[in-house]
């Protein structure tokens, strides 16, 4: 396993905080990650996992704390702003609009003009067609034809459609929630081939996910949340299952977060 | 799961792997519901429904009916483009035919001779507003449209009342507009220039090339590919960073301005305005989209699908005419029609998930 630490830092968060009201679903979460690493993220249902990413990704508005992409401190005031700024958000329900072709799933909300005219510029259909292209061979995602509307195309490759998103807009940094949850098993290997493919291409990732051997077999670094806090930091190939499962129960907690009960 | 043997890496777009074009569809039902008509003409009347039997004209069809086919359709196809852009986006609007009531009774009043036959115009609305530049009633009812329209839109996009709620109340209030503006009163006599809009074919012409402007917008453009995806996933839209709200009212006021251009020409071409104009108009132009193969659910469809659409109407209604059939029968098979298009999308739908 490569050690990532002293490679550039893509992102880092400082006493990253979020309380709804009176309670706290985050609390001083200090993170980082490097260029070409793979983080997952895990902890139980409420721990704070999606609370972390929607302040990553700016779905919500933190309390406190910094967020800091590629050293810049950043302060987007809403997902579409995080995305132009290059953090990648694959979501659990895939945010595809089925009657749509993989072109104009990938480029929804964000499609290349050949003519500027408000609302009704003309879409460059080529130049979509050419980077959907490009991001599946990235992806090696294998579509019959990407012209045809997402409709009739398995989960797996309805996936792969979203996952390839990322890849075609060269984003910095690339979260996916859950992204197998709700795939067979040939599915969950093609998106797992997916995350290899980033792997390989340098592409910093994070993972949220319950999958022990999925997380033990593709990430570098575990972090742990529990009760609103990240409760361990481990690397994959010092630690093992039955170590993150007590840390994720709270049988276990680091020394180095003494802050966490 | 698909029994899809598709591995990693690796890639084939395979042109032959392209579903057909669901406007296919409709183009056979076309042709199957003239071939039904033909038929039963040749067993019934011993005539031909579009074709020249008697070798009156040069050409084979029986020009004189398909004019008429096309003209009796093209008014309430002016407002089904319209129609089809809601219906696309997800949304219905219950409005136009009322909004072709008001504009057609506010325009026709701005477009109103002085003097007919050196008499004094009685029907002129305002004292003084006479024989303006054609440009005048046809801006002015442009505008109409455009305000009701964008009333539809905002209604629906900012206190998110379902659509059908929105513009049955706009199709209410608009048509107390058209009543309220003469007191009831018909509006007649419109200057020349404003007659011309709607004299012989130019109703066609006009809606053919609305026609293809907005296929050329909804195939081409942003707007169009907003549109789509809205009415296909409405949240995925906004969490792509569409403006889904703004793009809500853009497309309402589209469809309020084509309801306007269609009262424009509709008056002209009748050389007067009654309140009562256009009542039933929404429903024949959503029935049109509807047998045009655009999904009610939203996402689906075309204007080529909906031209295609008006024309299966107004196919059935110069075929019950030529087979002198009551005009009673027209609606029944209509009302069959529509229902049996909304069953047939219902079917594909169905059958598509089921294959997922």
């Amino acid at each position: 396993m490569l050690d990532y630490s002293n490679s550039e830092i893509v992102l880092e968060t400082r006493d990253l905080t979020k309380h709804y009201g009176g309670v706290h679903a985050l609390e001083g979460a200090n993170f980082k990650i490097h260029k070409g690493e793979h983080v997952a993220i895990m902890g139980d249902n409420g721990a704070g996992k999606s609370t972390f990413v929607r302040q990553i990704t700016a779905v919500e508005q933190r309390t406190r704390g910094d967020i800091i992409l590629n050293g810049e401190p950043t302060h987007f005031d809403g997902p579409i702003k995080a995305r132009e700024a290059g953090i990648e958000t694959v979501f659990q329900n895939l945010a595809l609009a089925d009657d749509l072709d993989v072109p104009s799933n990938l480029f929804l909300g964000r499609e290349k003009v050949k003519f500027k005219l408000g609302p009704f510029s003309i879409l460059d259909n080529k130049a979509m067609r050419e980077a959907t292209m490009a991001g599946l061979v990235k992806t090696g995602v294998k579509i019959p034809n990407i012209l045809n509307s997402i409709q009739n195309m398995s989960g797996g490759q309805r996936q792969c459609v979203a996952i390839a998103r990322t890849a075609a807009f060269h984003s910095k940094l690339t979260i996916m929630d859950e992204p197998t949850a709700a795939l067979g098993v040939q599915e969950t290997a093609q998106v797992e081939n997916i995350i290899r493919t980033l792997k390989e291409q340098d592409e910093p990732l994070i993972l949220i996910s319950h999958n022990m051997r999925q997380v033990f077999d593709l990430m570098d670094r575990i972090v742990v949340f529990r009760r609103g806090r990240i409760c361990a930091n481990l690397r994959v190939d010092e630690t093992d299952p039955q170590d993150v499962v007590a840390y994720i129960t709270g049988a276990k907690t680091g020394a180095e977060f003494p802050e966490a009960q | 799961m698909s029994k899809s043997s598709h591995g990693i890496g690796g890639l084939t777009f395979d042109d032959k792997k392209k579903a057909r074009a669901p406007e296919w569809n409709v183009f056979f039902a076309l042709v199957l519901i003239v071939a039904i008509f033909e038929g039963l003409g040749a067993i019934l009347m011993g005539q031909s429904l579009l074709f020249d039997t008697a070798d009156r004209f040069d050409s084979i069809f029986n020009e004189a009916r398909l004019k008429i086919i096309i003209l009796q359709v093209s008014i309430i196809g002016i407002i089904a483009l319209g129609a089809t852009q809601v219906i696309i986006l997800g949304g219905i609007d219950l409005s136009p035919g009322s909004i072709v009531g008001a504009t057609a009774m506010i325009a026709m009043s701005f477009a109103q001779v002085a003097e007919i036959n050196g008499m004094a115009n009685p029907k002129l609305m305002f004292a003084g507003v006479s024989d303006l530049p054609v440009i005048v009633p046809i801006f002015i009812g442009i505008l109409c449209g455009v305000v009701a329209g964008a009333i539809n839109g905002a209604l629906i996009a900012y206190t998110k009342i379902p659509p059908f709620i929105a513009t049955l109340g706009m199709m209410v209030f608009a048509r107390g507009v058209a009543k309220w503006w003469s007191k009831g009163q018909p509006i007649s006599f419109p200057t020349d220039s404003y007659a011309a809009l709607g004299k012989g074919m130019t109703p066609v012409f006009i809606f053919i090339a609305l026609a293809i402007l907005f296929h050329l917008i909804l195939k081409y453009t942003v707007y169009g590919k907003h549109t789509y995806a809205i009415g296909s996933n409405e949240q995925a839209s906004r969490m792509s960073g569409i403006k889904v709200e703004r793009h809500k009212v853009l497309v309402y006021t589209i469809a309020g301005v084509l309801a306007a251009l269609a009262a424009i020409v509709l008056s002209s071409k009748n050389l007067t305005a009654q309140a009562g104009m256009g009542i039933m108009y929404e429903l024949d132009a959503i029935a049109m989209t509807v047998i045009g193969g655009v999904s009610l659910a939203g996402g689906r469809g075309s204007i080529l699908g909906t031209v295609l659409g008006a024309l299966i109407f107004g196919v059935i209604i110069s075929g019950f005419t030529f087979l002198r059939l009551d005009a009673y029968y027209q609606e029944m098979v209509k009302g069959v029609i529509i229902v049996g298009a909304v069953v047939l999308d219902q079917y594909r739908q169905k059958r598509n998930a089921a294959r997922m």
